[in-house]
């Protein structure tokens, strides 16, 4: 077999419980993004265009809809022969088995993973981010700097420093000390959770935090920290681009809007560096003449009969006549009907606006500005006609027709 | 019948000559439709909608696009260990030629259908959008009792065509009589060229026809065969355009845009249409974007006005640009300010800045791939 010189493993098992609504039934890596997009094509985009080809999708949390999403990794290049991509749930062993504890210990428990591929590199990504990135330059990096472990960094505003894990660095970029939080931040260089290892030292660490009880088994707080009491050559790999966590209702409201602010520069037409994803076969959009469509982007299988200003659609959305989209985001397979209002919110798939609702609020029209928000609609649901979501609503069950929230 | 007891042959050049400067450089199973399509697709999404999965592509010319487009036949799920896409081009062995008809080119392919295992045949062409229950049709075959099955629309006869046919049944729903492109006034049955039948039928009706050197299924076949050969017709009510000009490629755009019915029957959620995708990203509509009554594909960049436009992958419209009626195939950009009206641009087409460009509605203005006006 030829020999693979990295492997990626990809933590996607986390609940994203701040998203609230949306990943209660769905791992947050699976939840829809900039209308035909999901935000774990992200990372898979990458892998494969930065010449990865064997990648482990480490699984746990509602992980169906993923799993069938990512099927044999066709659609990211990522059906391979040797490699490809694996989805690695927690499994059973003679003496028995476990949940994954912590980041570190998801990657401990499918040790024997990496090791049929016996790579010499292994890549630590997160399915929560929405950037570009190619890996291969990182781990030149780490070739050339001779590291154990080299860490992907993002310079912040000093201002938010104290919301990250911090790397403080030496000139040469190499790591003498890693905070996370610090109240009095001596650098702005914020962990992206995005690591290179060498994989002996990988193994030899991962061991070591298993066997101590007192651990919480996580790659920042634990085992970087332990990597470096021991001495071990750590160095920042510096990023520069796009780089947003949708893990917030908020934040992945805006980055889903960052698409379609030119002053943003997070371009999804680069041919030079697709993302790929699987899509429904639908047919073209079809806008018809009394809709208005600005500054929106949408994608196959919509029809829009009505207004759609400053949104995103997803697939096989239909936004009857007479109803306003604006400033939100539309999942996939959600119908907005006649008359009905939607703003400054998100719909999830397949969810039912009914005639004349009102979901969210315009920040202009809200009293009370501490309290406004945006609104989201659980998948599936329906709003009743005429009813009434107001600003930072989280709707977990079907609204009757006239209510109001 | 079950789906695995069935084949699929397509023949995507079969009236390439129609299409005039559409099919100078690819077969008309290649021609772009539709905002997202090609031609082939709807002929190879019916097939695989009835669940046949073993379908041989019969090629003559000009199918280097059609290969890229159908490469191992995944999008169609034909990419299989059993079964699947089969591309036959012309010179499979020393005595084959670039085929005239249906009966040389089935000649051609005649080791890839011997080798077969199925028991019936669906022959396509590649020039009639629609999307058919196949299921619905070999089910009448079988309950029919047919020795070959046809679909047929009825309506007015599609007047460029040089060899369809259009039939007379009798009460039993048998044909009795079959003209070829008859100049008739008024509606007929005419042919959708999907044909029906058993596997060593066709076979022996082929080698017969090839050695008295005939070359047409329908003239030298089946038109003189209505007595001896149990011929019958399936009726498709359903949206089927036969493409034969440029014309009636234009109105089957126009038939997407104006009429729901036909989208709905046509993209039908049940069947749906398969085609190869690009990873382009969603539509992009900008600040003064005015966008109506139109179809549009991934890709795009509109800034611009469009109005009664079939917007292919990756169009550009930039701002102040005006469009009406008009049908833009991949990747084109029309400039600032430029002005179309009953236009059909083939791929990767530009303009320049506050160009006019205007054709009328019986004579849409066409314009080659890659122009730079």
């Amino acid at each position: 077999m030829k020999k693979t010189e990295c492997v990626a493993m990809l933590l996607a098992g986390g609940q994203g419980s701040r998203l609230g609504v949306l990943t209660e039934r769905v791992a947050k890596p699976a939840v829809p993004y900039g209308g035909k997009y999901r935000i774990i094509d992200f990372p898979l985009s990458n892998c494969a265009n930065s010449g990865i080809t064997t990648v482990g999708v480490l699984t746990q949390y509602q992980p169906l809809e993923l799993n069938d999403y990512i099927g044999s990794g066709k659609n990211w290049d990522l059906d391979h022969q040797e490699g490809g991509v694996h989805i690695l749930p927690p499994f059973q062993r003679s003496q028995g088995g476990d949940w994954y504890k912590g980041t570190a210990n998801a990657i401990y428990q499918n040790l024997a993973f990496i090791e049929r591929y016996n790579p010499e590199y292994v890549l630590i990504l997160s399915g929560d981010h929405i950037y570009k990135m190619d890996y291969a330059q990182m781990l030149q990096q780490h070739k050339d700097t001779g590291a154990a472990c080299t860490i992907a960094v993002l310079e912040v505003p000093m201002e938010e420093a104290s919301r990250f894990g911090i790397m403080n660095v030496n000139p040469d970029g190499s790591i003498y000390e890693f905070e996370e939080k610090p109240k009095n931040p001596k650098s702005n260089l914020a962990s992206m959770g995005i690591y290179v290892f060498s994989w002996d030292k990988l193994r030899k660490y991962l061991i070591e935090d298993e066997a101590d009880p007192n651990s919480s088994n996580d790659f920042g707080k634990n085992v970087i920290p332990l990597m470096l009491g021991q001495n071990e050559k750590m160095q920042v790999f510096r990023f520069a681009d796009y780089w947003k966590d949708v893990g917030t209702i908020d934040s992945l409201w805006e980055a889903n809007l960052d698409l379609l602010n030119p002053k943003v520069d997070i371009d999804l037409q680069d041919p030079a560096w697709r993302i790929y994803s699987k899509t429904p076969s639908a047919p073209p959009q079809y806008i018809s003449p009394e809709a208005n469509v600005q500054n929106s982007m949408i994608t196959e299988g919509c029809e829009v009969y009505g207004a759609v200003d400053f949104s995103i659609l997803s697939d096989n959305v239909v936004v009857e006549k007479g109803a306003n989209v604006l400033y939100s985001i539309i999942m996939p397979g959600a119908k907005i009907c006649a008359g009905a209002t939607v703003q400054y919110a998100i719909v999830a798939e397949n969810a039912v606006i009914g005639a004349g609702a009102v979901v969210g609020q315009r920040p202009e029209d809200c009293k009370d500005l501490d309290n406004w928000g945006v609104s989201v609609v659980g998948a599936g649901l329906k709003v009743g006609a005429g009813a009434t979501v107001g600003p930072k609503q989280m709707i977990r069950e079907d609204v009757k027709e006239g209510v109001a929230l | 019948m079950r789906a695995n007891e069935v084949m699929g042959i397509v023949f995507p050049n079969a009236h390439d000559d129609l299409m005039a400067q559409m099919t100078v450089l690819r077969s008309m199973g290649a021609v772009p439709f539709g905002a997202r399509y090609r031609l082939i697709d709807f002929s190879l999404s019916n097939l695989v909608n009835a669940g046949i999965t073993k379908v041989g592509v019969i090629t003559r010319a000009n199918y280097q696009s059609l290969m890229d487009h159908l490469g191992s036949g995944k999008p169609w799920d034909l990419d299989r260990k059993k079964g699947g896409i089969f591309f036959l081009p012309p010179y499979g062995y020393s005595e084959t030629r670039v085929y005239t008809g249906h009966v040389d080119a089935l000649q051609g392919a005649m080791s890839y259908i011997r080798k077969a295992k199925e028991q019936y045949v669906v022959l396509c062409d590649a020039d009639v959008i629609s999307n058919i229950d196949l299921s619905e049709m070999l089910a009448q075959h079988e309950r029919s009792g047919a020795d070959v099955t046809v679909a047929y629309k009825k309506g007015k006869l599609p007047k460029n065509h040089r060899d369809i046919m259009s039939f007379t049944f009798s009460q039993d729903g048998r044909a009795k009589e079959i003209l070829l492109s008859n100049t008739i006034a008024g509606d007929c049955n005419y042919s959708l060229d999907i044909v029906v039948i058993r596997r060593e039928l066709l076979i022996s009706l082929v080698a017969e026809a090839s050695a008295k050197g005939k070359t047409s299924l329908w003239r030298d076949v089946l038109q003189p065969g209505v007595d001896t050969l149990k011929i019958y017709g399936y009726k498709v009510d359903t949206f089927a355009a036969v493409m034969d000009g440029i014309d009636s490629y234009v109105a089957a755009n126009t038939a997407l845009i104006e009429c729901p019915k036909a989208r709905q029957e046509l993209f039908c959620k049940d069947r749906p249409v398969y085609t190869k995708t690009r990873d382009d990203m969603p539509t992009k509509y900008g600040l003064e974007a005015k966008v109506t009554n139109s179809l549009v594909a991934d890709g795009c960049i509109i800034e611009g006005e469009v109005k009664n436009c079939v917007l292919f992958r990756g169009v550009t419209v930039k701002k102040g640009a005006v469009l009406e009626n008009c049908i833009i195939m991949q990747d084109c950009t029309v400039g600032e300010g430029s002005a179309l009206k009953y236009v059909v641009f083939d791929k990767n087409v530009t303009t320049g800045n506050h160009l006019t460009l205007c054709g009328a509605e019986n004579f849409p203005v066409y314009i080659d791939k890659g122009q730079n006006i």
